[in-house]
């Protein structure tokens, strides 16, 4: 009594999980339609796309009582097709036509400014980092110390001949 | 509807024929032009840079200037 085993324990959770998951499809029936809609990619699929132009299956599968006599009339000689039901047999296998799909949409300004908006945030962490946690910087730094450097490496003549030595004229004491 | 029958073979001989004298052609013209625009200019900077090399002259300047660890300026 005092003591769960593990068993008990094991069906009190099972009985809580339960509660939960029954809890959670009353809510879920409360939403009403927000499950997203599942492919079932284990049958032949339709797609809309350039590079590769005759997807697995028609677009339209459930046809109505027109769509079935007019599918009649396509197995005998086109000729006797109108224009019209040439477009309509078309609809019925396709969603979109070729220059539907190249159709220019305006996701790149997204792109962009979504990159743009990342880049901007990036540069504010950088300076906030910049202010408030790099280390003061080496010696070697300093103005000072750069120009005595600078000094040093033109007495040791450092590529005296196509370098960094050469580009200084030595008697008027600047750059070439 | 009857068409000739296209070229089946020989694409790649026919393709080197064009291509290949071509390739070696600006293939040495490149080492030619590299040769005589930086490895000629470089050789004669080296030379000339030698010819008027004084090592003593050099390293007492040097010495002077107090680069030098080993050796401290005269006046030290």
């Amino acid at each position: 009594m005092l003591r769960l085993t593990a068993g008990r324990a094991g069906s009190l959770l099972a009985r809580r999980a339960t509660a939960a998951v029954t809890t959670s499809g009353a809510r879920m029936s409360s939403h009403g339609q927000e499950v997203t809609e599942t492919v079932d990619m284990s049958k032949p699929m339709y797609w809309d796309r350039l590079d590769t132009p005759l997807p697995d299956r028609p677009f339209k599968e459930d046809l109505t009582a027109a769509d079935k006599s007019l599918k009649q009339k396509e197995k005998g000689p086109w000729g006797q097709l109108t224009k019209e039901e040439k477009i309509a047999l078309y609809r019925l296998m396709f969603c979109q036509t070729y220059t539907e799909m190249k159709q220019p949409s305006s996701e790149w300004k997204t792109v962009l400014g979504g990159i743009f908006i990342f880049l901007g945030l990036t540069g504010l962490v950088v300076w906030w980092q910049a202010l408030y946690v790099y280390p003061p910087a080496p010696r070697t730094f300093d103005h000072e110390w750069q120009a005595k450097q600078l000094k040093r490496m033109l007495d040791m003549k450092i590529n005296p001949i196509e370098g960094f030595a050469a580009k200084w004229d030595y008697e008027k004491g600047q750059w070439k | 509807m009857s068409l000739p029958k296209p070229v089946m073979r020989g694409l790649l001989a026919k393709r080197l024929r064009f291509h290949l004298p071509i390739a070696f052609t600006l293939s040495i013209v490149a080492a030619l032009m590299f040769k005589y625009s930086v490895t000629e200019p470089r050789k004669k900077a080296y030379a000339d840079f030698y010819k008027q090399y004084d090592s003593v002259k050099e390293y007492n300047r040097m010495r002077e200037a107090g680069i030098f660890e080993s050796v401290r300026p005269s006046g030290e």
